[in-house]
């Protein structure tokens, strides 16, 4: 097996997923399947290939610093689950 | 006008004329949508949202557009937008239980601009959810049936917007493209779809899934719709820190030119093995055609072709892995309830609001970037995806564009492939390349199959030539000529 059960529990933790048993076992089988095939690439030697990260050579592209319309607060927490004045409200963390 | 019946049946350019005519008001074409809408789309399934009050305001202003002078090409057209595209005060879902109730402060740039040329929309359309998939099962909500063959799947994940074309409850529509999310669909049932180059169209708006892939473009009738559409909402957008910067040609210029000795490419490892018969001689049909009209045929080699899907499978769920660690159950979307600390607000949110396919791909994402695993996916990933590219443009450096299968067999019956996921991701293996070397590529409507399915023909192009992509789609469609009558239903 390319990932046991083990490394989707502790991967599932860091996606902040919750997986019952079964969706556990399904999971690391697809998943394994998936992986399995994915090694097809290390058929190829990429040794001195450059990353393509991006498809075009766009450079980084700034703007002026200066101040220009955007949402209001108001607007910004129109979908807020939970707010109270300008502000989201989260469980208490400490 | 006396029929209002065939309205539904016009491509945009024509309803455009008879709009700016004044032969038929944008009202009574939207009415009549909307009534083709409540009839048949409980067959289809394409909708998500109907948004029938404001598409008749809509449809009033630009009435009162045209009857001051102010015409211009989608004036008053009814469109569909995928259920991807944020929409300013209209539900905005992905087809996902974490944005059921999500309704955007703010409008997409492409929304934006159809609006301001007066367009008029119907509705936001079914999808894969977060454009996950390739045959919009993964919709949260419900799967969008085949106008052709209401037991088949339409493609996806822009299904929706497929289905909604083909089925004339939407005179055109927006999908998006980040594996062949608008080809294949647009394939599936017999329509034009465009994945525009990397950059030529804004992704402001557009609710990101793997965003260096990512593409918005047009879903039509026919390739003069499809320029016409492109030529609305292409172009730079400051918003958008990708957008490309460089001049929008006029499309249209582009229809109905000779072939005049264009090199036509046919990658030879596009054919062969894993494509199903009745596909494989639409698309010799298609190439014999073009060629008995003045193209000039050529063999070519894109050797690395048999890599694409694993390294698309490990770019596009690594991206989607972090731009899907958004959805928190904070600023907007599901907050689940029956939590016990922060922690497991978030765990909880995102279990409950994501479905299947969506899991598993965060998951897939999630372990490729984890510790120690980077280079070996990852990174060998970026660099296949170089190699990728390279094949492409060599293959350019011999012919003006590229001709291919888009989907290895025509649409598969609901429900066949749901229990495979890798099978499902193969079947994306003509046009996921396109997406990784950043490309524009054309489906066009080619032939039906003896069991009267569509079958589409792809186009690609060098970056940026989605002009030679209009050129020779919009000549070889008039070769072709009528593939079928559009679906009863």
């Amino acid at each position: 097996m390319k990932i046991s059960r083990e490394e989707v529990l502790h991967v599932a933790e860091l996606a902040r997923l919750k997986f019952s048993n079964e969706e556990i076992d399904l999971f690391s089988r697809q998943l394994n399947d998936i992986l399995v095939y994915i090694e097809k690439l290390n058929e190829l030697d990429t040794e001195a290939v450059p990353a393509t990260t991006h498809a075009h050579e766009l450079k980084n592209r700034f703007r002026d610093d200066a101040s220009s319309p955007s949402l209001s607060p108001e607007k910004a927490l129109e979908n807020a689950p939970e707010k109270e004045g300008s502000q989201f409200v989260v469980p208490r963390i400490i | 006008m006396a029929d209002k019946s065939g309205l539904v049946d016009l491509t945009i350019w024509q309803l455009s004329t008879l709009l700016r005519k004044k032969e038929v008001s944008s009202k009574e074409v939207t009415e009549a949508y909307l009534e083709r809408i409540e009839a048949v789309d409980p067959k289809v399934k394409a909708y998500i949202t109907v948004t029938a009050d404001q598409a008749l305001r809509a449809a009033e202003e630009a009435d009162k557009r045209i009857a001051s002078g102010d015409h211009r090409p989608l004036t008053g057209v009814p469109i569909g937008l995928k259920d991807v595209l944020c929409t300013e005060g209209i539900p905005t879902t992905c087809a996902s239980k974490i944005l059921e109730h999500f309704v955007p402060p703010y409008d997409a740039t492409v929304v934006a601009r159809l609006k301001d040329e007066g367009a008029v929309f119907l509705g936001k359309l079914n999808m894969d959810e977060f454009a996950m998939g390739s045959s919009t099962e993964n919709s949260a909500f419900f799967p969008t049936r085949n106008p052709w063959s209401l037991d088949r799947i339409p493609g996806g994940s822009s299904g929706g917007s497929g289905a909604a074309v083909a089925a004339r409850i939407a005179c055109a529509a927006l999908g998006s493209d980040t594996g062949g999310s608008i080809r294949q669909p647009a394939s599936h049932c017999g329509v034009v779809g465009m994945k525009p180059t990397y950059g030529r169209v804004s992704r402001y708006g557009l609710v990101a899934f793997a965003s260096s892939l990512d593409q918005i473009g047009p879903m039509t009738r026919d390739v003069r719709d499809c320029a016409i559409l492109l030529n609305s909402i292409a172009g730079f957008d400051p918003k958008d820190s990708t957008s490309y910067p460089g001049e929008v040609p006029d499309f249209t210029s582009a229809l109905g030119k000779e072939l005049n000795g264009m090199r036509i490419g046919v990658p030879k490892e596009y054919f062969g093995h894993g494509i199903e018969e009745g596909v494989e001689s639409a698309i010799k049909r298609a190439i014999s055609l073009l060629e008995e009209n003045g193209a000039q045929i050529k063999e070519v080699s894109l050797p690395h072709t048999e890599y694409a899907v694993a390294a698309y499978y490990i770019i596009a769920p690594a991206e989607a892995s972090s731009n899907l660690m958004r959805y928190d159950g904070v600023k907007y979307g599901l907050r689940a309830t029956g939590y016990k600390n922060l922690l497991d607000m978030y765990k909880e949110t995102r279990s409950q609001g994501f479905g299947p396919e969506v899991k598993r791909r965060i998951m897939l994402g999630t372990y490729s970037l984890s510790s120690g695993y980077y280079d070996a996916y990852y990174k060998k990933a970026s660099q296949v995806r170089t190699i990728i590219r390279d094949d492409f443009l060599k293959a350019f450096s011999e012919c003006d564009c590229l001709i291919t299968p888009v989907a290895p067999t025509p649409p598969f019956k609901i429900g066949e492939k749901v229990d495979d996921p890798l099978q499902m991701y193969l079947s994306d293996i003509f046009t996921i390349p396109v997406n990784l070397a950043g490309l524009p590529g054309i489906s066009i409507p080619c032939a039906l199959t003896e069991d009267g399915l569509p079958v589409g023909v792809q186009f690609i192009a060098p970056p940026f030539r989605e002009d030679t992509l209009i050129h020779v789609g919009s000549t070889y469609e008039g070769l072709r000529g009528p593939v079928a009558p559009w679906p009863e239903l």
